[in-house]
């Protein structure tokens, strides 16, 4: 073969080769770079005159409200339940697309990510002479494997031209629930590929002169559960861009383009310089922390992602290496993008959210990870649940960052335990009580309860783990559209607590069933029912873990028609614990649960989380301890026990010297039970991790990563070769255990009927 | 000079060691990892997010799984205060958390002033969300008393 072709056959090859791509696919130039791209030469030729830093606070201003109002208009006519919530996003990108600019209320993450189909269409669709780009036109777009949270979201992206010259992109987004996937309501854990996923929309034209196309339209509309949805919340995002649009080109007809183009990329530039300066203020170093998330939401099974955050000078870098291995059929993996979208949102919600709500916060920061790793999937494996890594991604900041902050003469933000991280709400799909198809999932996933901080108690059910503020919805509205009908809700989950000095915010009980509808079912999507999910700090405890409840083969509605006070409360454990309902089937299950129909009346349960704890419980002021008893968020046996406080049952009085005592004893315990580091690491540490546990990630080493089925199998793999792990059908297991146990029934029968057999005979 | 790195640890610049907040305790090597200074204990989690449900009834109760999850629980050996509670697998490393250059401490506190109590930053997190909800609940018309709040 030719080892050597010359510059004008490789320009020619080159040139063959690209005009002849078979598939555009997710690009991993575009893909793999969170960068603020360089200087266009049109904002080159404008900053280096010189750019008037109170004439861009002005435009950015009209900005911002510009921006706020399309979210605005969003929120009031989006159709989807996430769009009446605030589950949603406008935003505005430079011609070269940076993610300039976020609605100042809108869900951070989605413009996050949705800067990546923007550059996709720069790269593929501008030049493309079937394809083309031009005033007027829409794109849409929902593949997360180009950009995106997941599945769910859509975004209508549009190019603002203005006197002929591609000035900006607009956007918005809204998480619109039903995408025809496996199961209903967009988040399929079922999805063992990514063709079960439902609808994939790479980037595409789909509004032309700025009308939706009808033809496209209907496809899309064919292909989920909710076509009406479908259509109206097309029409609404269109229309919002088309709004932003106008207050763009009244912002250029009264500034002119280089205020415009001059702000956005001075935004970008003044706010990489920001992080950069924070940066330097922290100490050198490196701060860590394990994430374990024990369910793929098909099986238990213990994923670590592994975090060192490591600050020198104005450089920092997170390092992922040593996180759990993707699964191949499992749908809770998620690619990187994706999850520095999460990055992004977490560091501006918990760390640093005075900060401009930009992709240039987290620009300047360096991310490591292994490739196939859990947070770096790729090829054909589904990432329907990539919420799963994704709200830990959110999170991930909390613990290791507190320990960079704590020192400072000045801080950004309050230092605080982590938010919890779970996506708890009802999934549901099916025939509503109107007879229309429909999927979706309920607000009340917005209310997390927020970490314990290092002045005061976490706020209950503060909001979601990914945005500073989105309704949990109106549950009249939810039951005049859908059949589920609400027996318990927003009711604080007693004792679910992240114990500490100061407690983590709590969240609430939601307790569903349905009526009316010849076919309706739920699913959750959450892990953390065997290890806790929401970490505390510096001596707080995490959240508990958390179940689903359920009491099958009973018709709640029935058996209140019989007896209107059969159910005193609906209080999770109080029903579980005392059964008032005859003849139901009562369980405590995982929190994850693939879609399952529900019987009219038949009862579903979870909780909303508790944030993390801060700091020692025996330093809890005895005071707040009785305040959460009194306020029935605290069990008086629980105070007692926990927090070591001794007061009088009735009068709920502290005894404020025997708890003095008290506490002085429970810290004497301690010393006497706890052993020295080296010698307790020596009985402690195991080679390898525990062979009951199906085990996924580094151990002691992170370039070694193990994987370990729910069926023992375990392998090895060098970090940098990282294998994706396939998993067995969990019926099949299931079947196969039965099998065993009815060979060894038969055995044993067997035997019994021999026994007789030779008793008979003798 | 001393540097406050957690609410219970401090590095005293001048020996290069780690101590305790609370009893001044010196815990070791400022070079080295603090944990192992301290005391430590396996904790049963169930000890700690005790069963909620009837424990004869279901195997799932709100406690987490002692098979699956340990809290390791760090004590100052002096004064027994609770300075970490770390959930690791059984047998799991603990993690080296926090690993500081100490070189490059003492040069960026050479011109600040000791700080000796936490300076706290502003709760912006929470401000941020009750700013939320109270254009959430104007634009859509129903002001649940969020302070009057009217833009």
């Amino acid at each position: 073969m030719h080892d050597k072709i010359s510059a004008e056959d490789q320009a020619l090859l080159d040139k063959f080769l690209a005009d002849n791509k078979m598939f555009l696919g997710p690009d991993p130039e575009i893909m793999r770079n969170h960068g603020v791209a360089p200087r266009s030469e049109a904002e080159e030729a404008i900053l280096s005159k010189g750019f008037d830093a109170h004439r861009a606070h002005h435009i950015r201003g009209l900005v911002n409200a510009a921006l706020s109002e399309s979210f605005q208009m969003v929120n009031q006519m989006g159709a989807a339940p996430g769009a009446k919530w605030g589950d949603l996003v406008t935003a505005i990108y430079t011609a070269n697309g940076n993610l300039a600019m976020i609605a100042p209320h809108g869900i951070i993450t989605f413009a996050a990510c949705a800067f990546y189909p923007i550059r996709f269409i720069i790269k593929n669709w501008m030049e493309d002479p079937t394809v083309g780009v031009k005033d007027g036109d829409g794109f849409i777009h929902n593949d997360a494997r180009y950009g995106g949270v997941h599945n769910t979201d859509q975004s209508m992206m549009m190019p603002l031209y203005y006197k002929g010259e591609l000035i900006c992109w607009l956007s918005s987004t809204i998480h619109e629930g039903e995408n025809g996937a496996c199961e209903p309501g967009g988040l399929p854990a079922a999805a063992e590929s990514k063709y079960d996923e439902g609808i994939k929309m790479s980037p595409f034209k789909v509004v032309e002169n700025f009308q939706l196309k009808r033809d496209l339209v209907t496809f899309l509309q064919n292909s989920v559960r909710d076509p009406k949805l479908q259509l109206e919340d097309m029409k609404v995002k269109l229309h919002a861009v088309m709004r932003l649009r106008e207050r763009i080109v009244a912002i250029l007809d009264q500034f002119g383009r280089e205020a415009l183009i001059g702000t956005m990329r001075m935004h970008l530039e003044d706010t990489e310089v920001e992080v950069r300066r924070r940066i330097r203020e922290l100490p050198d170093g490196t701060t860590r922390v394990l994430q374990f998330m024990d369910s793929s939401l098909r099986e238990n099974i213990m994923q670590k992602i592994s975090v060192a955050v490591t600050v020198k000078g104005d450089r920092m870098i997170m390092d992922f290496r040593g996180t759990a291995p993707q699964f191949l059929n499992r749908s809770v993996n998620t690619n990187l993008a994706s999850f520095k979208a999460a990055l992004a949102t977490g560091l501006l919600q918990n760390i640093w959210p005075d900060l401009p709500h930009t992709m240039a916060v987290l620009s300047p920061i360096e991310v490591i990870t292994d490739r196939n790793s859990i947070v770096d999937a790729e090829g054909e494996m589904p990432q329907a649940m990539s919420l799963m890594p994704l709200f830990k991604a959110c999170v991930a900041w909390t613990i290791p960052m507190a320990k960079f902050n704590y020192s400072l003469p000045k801080k950004y933000s309050a230092i605080i335990a982590s938010q919890y991280d779970q996506a708890a709400t009802f999934i549901y799909g099916g025939l509503t009580q109107h007879g229309d198809v429909t999927g979706n999932f309920c607000g009340d996933i917005n209310g997390m309860g927020q970490g314990a901080r290092s002045h005061a108690d976490g706020e209950h059910s503060v909001s979601p783990v990914f945005g500073f503020m989105a309704d949990s919805g109106e549950h009249e509205i939810n039951e005049e559209d859908t059949p589920i009908i609400r027996l318990g809700a927003q009711r604080l989950a007693k004792d679910r607590i992240g114990f500490g000095k100061y407690r983590g915010g709590m969240g609430y009980e939601q307790i569903a069933t349905a009526r009316g509808s010849g076919l309706w079912g739920f699913m959750t999507g959450c892990e953390g029912s065997k290890f806790p999910s929401a970490q505390g700090l510096f001596g707080g405890y995490s959240c508990p873990s958390y179940q689903l409840m359920k009491i099958k083969g009973i018709n709640i509605f029935e058996e209140l028609k019989k007896d209107p006070k059969i159910v005193e409360v609906f209080d999770i454990v109080k029903l579980m614990n005392e059964r008032p309902i005859k003849g139901g089937k009562y369980s405590s299950n995982d929190m994850g649960m693939t879609f399952e129909l529900c019987s009219d009346g038949e009862i579903y349960m979870i909780c909303q989380g508790s944030g993390g704890g801060y700091g020692d419980v025996l330093e809890r002021d005895p005071a707040l301890v009785m305040k959460d008893v009194r306020e029935d968020l605290l069990s008086p046996d629980l105070a007692r026990e926990i927090y070591q406080v001794v007061f009088d049952d009735k009068t709920l009085v502290v005894d404020e010297e025997a708890t003095v005592q008290l506490r002085a004893e429970a810290r004497r315990q301690r010393l006497a039970r706890g052993k020295p580091f080296d010698q307790f690491c020596k009985e402690w540490v195991t080679p390898e991790p525990p062979a009951h546990l199906p085990y996924l990630g580094s151990w002691d080493n992170p370039k070694e990563i193990y994987a370990t089925t729910p069926m023992g199998q375990r392998v090895k793999m060098p970090a940098d070769q990282i294998q994706g792990v396939f998993m067995p059908n969990p019926k099949d297991i299931a079947i196969m255990q039965l099998e065993g146990e009815v060979e060894s029934l038969k055995a044993q029968l067997a035997a019994c009927q021999g026994d007789a057999s030779r008793r008979g005979n003798a | 000079m001393k540097v406050l790195i957690t609410e219970y640890l401090r590095i005293n610049l001048d020996t290069e060691k780690w101590e305790c907040r609370r009893c001044g305790h010196v815990h070791g090597d400022a070079r080295d990892n603090y944990k192992r200074g301290l005391l430590v204990y396996d904790r049963d989690p169930r000890e700690i997010h005790k069963p909620l449900l009837d424990t004869k009834m279901y195997s799932r109760t709100y406690s987490p799984d002692p098979t699956w999850c340990r809290i390791l629980e760090y004590y100052c050996s002096s004064c027994g205060t609770l300075v970490e509670a770390e959930y690791l697998p059984p047998g799991h490393p603990p993690l080296y958390d926090i690993e500081l250059d100490i070189d490059a401490l003492k040069l960026q506190w050479k011109d600040r002033e000791e700080v000796v109590e936490e300076v706290r930053g502003p709760d912006l997190a929470a401000e941020k969300v009750k700013h939320g909800r109270a254009l959430h609940a104007q634009a859509h018309g129903h002001d649940h008393g969020h302070h009057g709040h009217k833009h």
